[in-house]
């Protein structure tokens, strides 16, 4: 099932430049505010932490909470320096993991 | 005698195909723009629309086996980017085997249980949606060509009589906002033409897509009305109206509306 789309600058990368990441993520961000049709609360489930590794590194880590709308969209840069690949992980409340991976060639 | 009544016959007929739409062909808008900028902009670049989020889980289920015969739509219909282009601009179309109009969303899953042998997708569930969602994006830039002759005759006269009837509390019919009074405000919304070239959509009150009978539906709401259950032929009939009206429009799916 597709949870997550990752796009990256079309091409290759310049080495020493940065390039821009956009991730958005299938979530419904529950806030735990909510009420179901008979009343009882929907219990919080949002995505905790999201990590993006670029070749096991950590370059990016967002900690997210009942502010952010469902189906969360990020952007952020990364600079190039080595072909690889960009690695994303996230949990959410519910103790539910997703991970997707895309490649990286930097000219 | 019987020529003249022929002949009589003949220009009623015509008179019918002719039958003019209450916006004409120059001034048609899609709905797009009479949003804002921040959520026109959502919609033109796809990285950001999370409309392909369910076009593209549409994408793996077409290529999935399901149900008992254990075969994806792919196994019949091939690539979807090629077999599924300009069919979603057709629809809603009167089905001969089903004996009846039908819309995307119902002509996908009939599919599904007549050929795959699978069990029916309910209505707005994320897996049906995902389909249609990804079978209309195949259509993208296409312009609207739904047919109102033969026998989807009485679903357009049903449906548009639907859509001059005045509902619910409010007493208002769809007309009164969407032919007579668009582009005027009614709080912080402006009125659009009412056109179906986004569904299925994105909304961000939704927070997720929905079909066109939601949007119908949600309008209902809107005047206090009874709304009709997801699916429910009255909705059908009005698609097909909503698709006559905006004939020419290009298809937009996955929009992104408010």
């Amino acid at each position: 099932m597709a949870d997550a789309r990752i796009s990256l600058p079309a091409g290759r990368l310049v080495r020493g430049e940065p390039f821009e990441v956009r991730v958005q993520i299938r979530h419904p961000m529950e806030t735990g505010y909510r009420t179901d049709d008979m009343g009882k609360s929907i219990p919080r489930n949002v995505i905790r932490t999201l990590t993006c590794r670029y070749n096991g590194e950590p370059v990016f880590v967002v900690r997210m909470s009942s502010g952010v709308a469902a189906n969360p969209y990020l952007r952020f840069f990364v600079t190039a320096r080595a072909s690889g690949e960009l690695a994303f992980e996230w949990v959410d409340d519910a103790g539910v993991r997703g991970a997707e991976r895309v490649g990286v060639t930097v000219g | 005698m019987r020529r003249g009544f022929a002949l009589a016959l003949g220009l009623w007929a015509a008179a019918l195909g002719a039958q003019t739409r209450p916006i004409s062909p120059a001034e048609l808008r899609s709905g797009s723009t009479f949003a804002g900028a921040d959520v026109r902009a959502m919609q033109q670049d796809d990285a950001a629309n999370p409309g392909f989020l369910w076009v593209a889980r549409g994408e793996v289920l077409w290529n999935a086996g399901a149900g008992s015969a254990s075969r994806s739509c792919a196994s019949c219909h091939g690539d979807a980017r090629a077999a599924m282009r300009g069919v979603a601009a057709r629809y809603p179309a009167f089905d001969a085997s089903a004996g009846e109009l039908l819309h995307l969303d119902a002509r996908i899953d009939r599919c599904r249980v007549r050929h795959q042998q699978a069990a029916s997708l309910p209505r707005e569930s994320d897996d049906l949606l995902a389909l249609s969602a990804y079978v209309a994006h195949q259509s993208r830039g296409m312009p609207i060509a739904v047919t109102i002759a033969g026998p989807a005759r009485a679903a357009f006269d049903r449906g548009e009589a639907f859509y001059r009837q005045r509902h619910g509390q409010m007493n208002i019919a769809c007309a009164q906002c969407h032919d007579a009074n668009w582009g005027k405000r009614l709080y912080t919304e402006t009125i659009s033409q009412g056109h179906p070239t986004a569904f299925p959509a994105y909304r961000l009150e939704w927070q997720g897509v929905g079909s066109l009978q939601r949007r119908i539906r949600a309008c209902l709401f809107g005047v206090r009305a009874q709304m009709p259950p997801p699916g429910a032929p009255d909705l059908t009939d009005v698609e097909l109206y909503l698709a006559w009206r905006a004939l020419g429009l290009p298809l937009e799916a996955p929009g992104v509306r408010r």
